[in-house]
């Protein structure tokens, strides 16, 4: 099959390539552009280790075609650092929580609590198990997950260094 | 897991994606959301050889109040029907049924129009359309027409929709002012498809039941309406007898297959004790 052309923006830069449409889009950011943040796990859209920010939405990158991302600003793990370097929030709350083990899933979560963030920026308990729902950690059983989403909801909203 | 080849079409407008399908027939399939259909071409149990993103066509998306019913576009995602006020105020069994489907990045993509065409029995939103009495609008190379939700469904992955028409909207007549309505859905996790779900949505007027509908998910190999045991809430005061008539009657219409989800008997009860929990929950919310 003929290639198509591609073009979006990553992380804040424009990429392009020519891929097959088949191509899903965890692929692309993977194998093309060498972003290898974002993992491969079921590969059946249930597990949500894949998980990247695009225009705004969380989505499953393994349940989508690149094709399908044209002209889409996606932000991946490996845009989530500060810009001076320094870790994002929801970063410092997985370390400082001890919200991972082996850490396969840390890329999706966190993406994932990205959104859920943005949307609601002070989320109950059972509101971050539900925003979460769609990844699974098969080693913490998610209580330092909940923990550290919770942590950076507060240092985002500034409480955690008024209390200290 | 590698989907086969394909081409990739993008239309700019209805016209352009109609034309494509009708160029294609059978080989070509339209993408939504694409979370029904990409698992099935990882899987190669879908193969089309063209494939037309319905991703560009903003006039499929939205929801809007036509006259006495809300028009829901087929684009209109999971999500969408989550935020929206105008479905919130109108007809919220929709937000009920919308978070009980697969996780939140699945309901970023996943679309209402996807949802009732593909014709899968797991899928959640068949069975509430055919209880709210929707119509599928579908246009083809030959036009427009309606087709009514309880008259849509086929067999599993069979539907009414001809190979070259397009699902573009969801009409749905507004349910009464101050109706009750539940959505009670069994499963094994988050995101899973039912082992049995029930639709209810019912009106009362001076402690007497003025109007039932009953619909249930995933116990057939398509969604099942349900008419003889909503009709036999009608005029009671939706009593525990009534309410076990009204189980037996879906209970008899519901035939389950035998799978992982569960032998036959089980989710045959199962259905039986989900229509028992909505019709009682739906109760509750319906204003006497």
């Amino acid at each position: 099959m003929n290639k198509v052309a591609v073009k979006m923006t990553v992380n804040g830069q424009a990429v392009e390539g020519r891929v097959e449409p088949r191509l899903l889009l965890i692929h692309f950011l993977r194998d093309n552009l060498s972003l290898t943040g974002p993992h491969v796990g079921c590969e059946t859209s249930h597990c949500g280790a894949c998980t990247v920010d695009l225009d705004g939405k969380s989505v499953k990158s393994c349940t989508i075609f690149a094709v399908q991302a044209e002209g889409a600003n996606l932000t991946t793990i490996e845009g989530m650092a500060n810009a001076d370097g320094t870790l994002s929030a929801l970063q410092e709350g997985f370390m400082q929580e001890h919200g991972l083990q082996c850490g396969y899933c840390t890329p999706g979560m966190i993406m994932r609590a990205h959104r859920l963030l943005q949307e609601n920026p002070n989320p109950s308990e059972a509101e971050i198990r539900m925003g979460l729902s769609g990844n699974l950690c098969r080693c913490t059983g998610y209580q330092n997950i909940v923990k550290a989403v919770r942590y950076a909801a507060d240092k985002l909203n500034g409480r955690r260094e008024a209390a200290e | 897991m590698i989907p086969g080849a394909f081409e990739y079409h993008r239309p700019a407008s209805l016209d352009e994606a109609v034309t494509l399908m009708t160029n294609h027939g059978d080989e070509g399939r339209v993408v939504a959301g694409g979370h029904s259909l990409i698992p099935m071409m990882k899987l190669r149990l879908a193969v089309p050889t063209h494939l037309i993103d319905l991703g560009n066509l903003a006039d499929l998306k939205g929801i809007r109040a036509v006259g006495k019913a809300v028009e829901i576009g087929a684009m209109t995602t999971q999500h969408d029907l989550i935020a929206s006020d105008l479905l919130a105020e109108t007809c919220p069994i929709l937000r009920e049924v919308a978070l009980t489907i697969a996780d939140p990045q699945v309901r970023y993509c996943g679309t209402v129009g996807g949802n009732v065409a593909n014709g899968d029995p797991g899928n959640d939103m068949p069975a509430v359309m055919q209880c709210l009495g929707a119509s599928f609008m579908l246009r083809g190379p030959k036009g427009a027409r309606q087709v009514a939700a309880r008259a849509f469904y086929e067999a599993a992955y069979f539907t009414a929709r001809k190979d070259d028409e397009i699902l573009t909207a969801i009409s749905i007549p507004l349910p009464a002012q101050g109706h009750g309505y539940a959505y009670e859905k069994l499963k094994r996790k988050v995101g899973d498809y039912a082992i049995a779900a029930a639709a209810v949505v019912l009106a009362m007027d001076g402690g007497k039941c003025k109007s039932a509908a009953i619909a249930l998910t995933n116990v057939g190999e398509t969604p099942i309406f349900a008419e003889a045991a909503g009709n036999s809430l009608v005029g009671t005061a939706v009593d525990d007898g009534a309410i076990a008539k009204a189980v037996a009657a879906a209970k008899a219409v519901a035939k389950p297959a035998a799978d992982m989800r569960g032998p036959q008997d089980y989710r045959s009860h199962a259905a039986g004790v989900m229509v028992e929990r909505a019709i009682k929950r739906a109760l509750t919310r319906a204003k006497r």
